[in-house]
């Protein structure tokens, strides 16, 4: 079936499209020209502690839901938390699969099963979630990425997986 | 998230990026990135598919040995269905013409600035939590 492929979808062109049929100002998307930050691994997976951020909207029940507009707050999810316990909400992709599965967009199960094969030295004791397609670059910048940062050194993080949406 | 992974590496920590959006991830460049070719809404597998699930996880995780220099992408090829007609209904241009008011075609929900709970249970047990001696955000380590 490989003649059956198509490229990678498009997103930019195809959201630029969208706009413009909407009769929307065309949308500004974020780009990093030139040589991206680069730390070095100082330890293997199997002797690092892993912790996690994912942007699809993620809570626990008994956390307060985000909201869909410009929500720059993040929750902590303890690693042990039930995965029957973890909830999604978002304004951007198709929620259906997170609704019934929360491991297509917050692989916690995956990620304990590693832990536990040893593969993963171990895991954070949370893992953080948040907003994705936040409008204001500069509240991420100066707000959110911040305050991040700072909890994954307060909680002796090595290596961070990121999972937009 | 482009900007959360550059601090965490400023900072010292490394990252990878896992992406399904090739062309958003390119143009946001994060030092290391694994691209998985499945729909918006499906980071990290398929719903009730842990074997996938674990494989692609793996995967991105392999990143952190194998990205040997800063803006490394790899392809986790795997596929989201024997053809990629999925493709051909991604965010392709609404209808115009149906009306002149901007955005009134925008099937999207709109942006509302109060929480929005996946089921009334979960707003009625946020509601609980909050203000009890358990409750995080009073405590201040949480939201």
């Amino acid at each position: 079936m490989s003649d059956h492929r198509q490229p990678p979808v498009d997103y930019i062109d195809r959201t630029l499209a969208q706009y413009e049929a909407l009769g929307y100002p065309a949308y500004s998307w974020a780009t990093n020209p030139g040589t991206p930050p680069w730390a070095d691994v100082a330890e293997p997976l199997e002797r690092s502690r892993l912790g996690v951020i994912a942007t699809g909207g993620i809570y626990r029940v008994g956390q307060t839901a985000f909201t869909h507009h410009d929500d720059t707050t993040f929750r902590a999810i303890a690693t042990d938390t039930a995965t029957s316990d973890l909830r999604a909400t978002h304004f951007a992709y198709d929620l259906t699969d997170a609704h019934r599965d929360i491991n297509v967009v917050f692989p916690i199960d995956p990620l304990r099963s590693l832990a536990d094969d040893g593969a993963i030295g171990e895991l954070a004791p949370s893992f953080f979630t948040c907003m994705g397609g936040i409008y204001s670059q500069r509240r991420v910048r100066d707000e959110l990425a911040p305050a991040l940062v700072q909890r994954c050194h307060d909680d002796h993080i090595d290596l961070v997986l990121l999972v937009p949406v | 998230m482009g900007l959360i992974a550059r601090q965490l590496e400023e900072s010292g920590i490394p990252t990878v990026t896992m992406t399904c959006a090739r062309d958003i991830t390119e143009a946001v460049n994060p030092p290391r990135s694994v691209f998985l070719d499945f729909p918006l809404g499906h980071t990290t597998g398929r719903a009730h598919d842990p074997v996938l699930g674990r494989r692609i996880i793996e995967g991105a995780l392999a990143a952190f040995a194998d990205a040997d220099h800063p803006g490394w992408m790899s392809d986790q090829s795997i596929h989201w269905a024997d053809d990629d007609s999925w493709k051909d209904s991604v965010m392709r241009p609404v209808a115009s013409g149906t009306t002149d008011i901007p955005g009134s075609d925008d099937e999207r929900s709109p942006r509302r600035d109060t929480p929005q709970y996946q089921s009334i249970d979960d707003a009625s047990a946020a509601e609980k939590t909050h203000g009890d001696e358990q409750c995080l955000v009073c405590k201040g380590v949480d939201y």
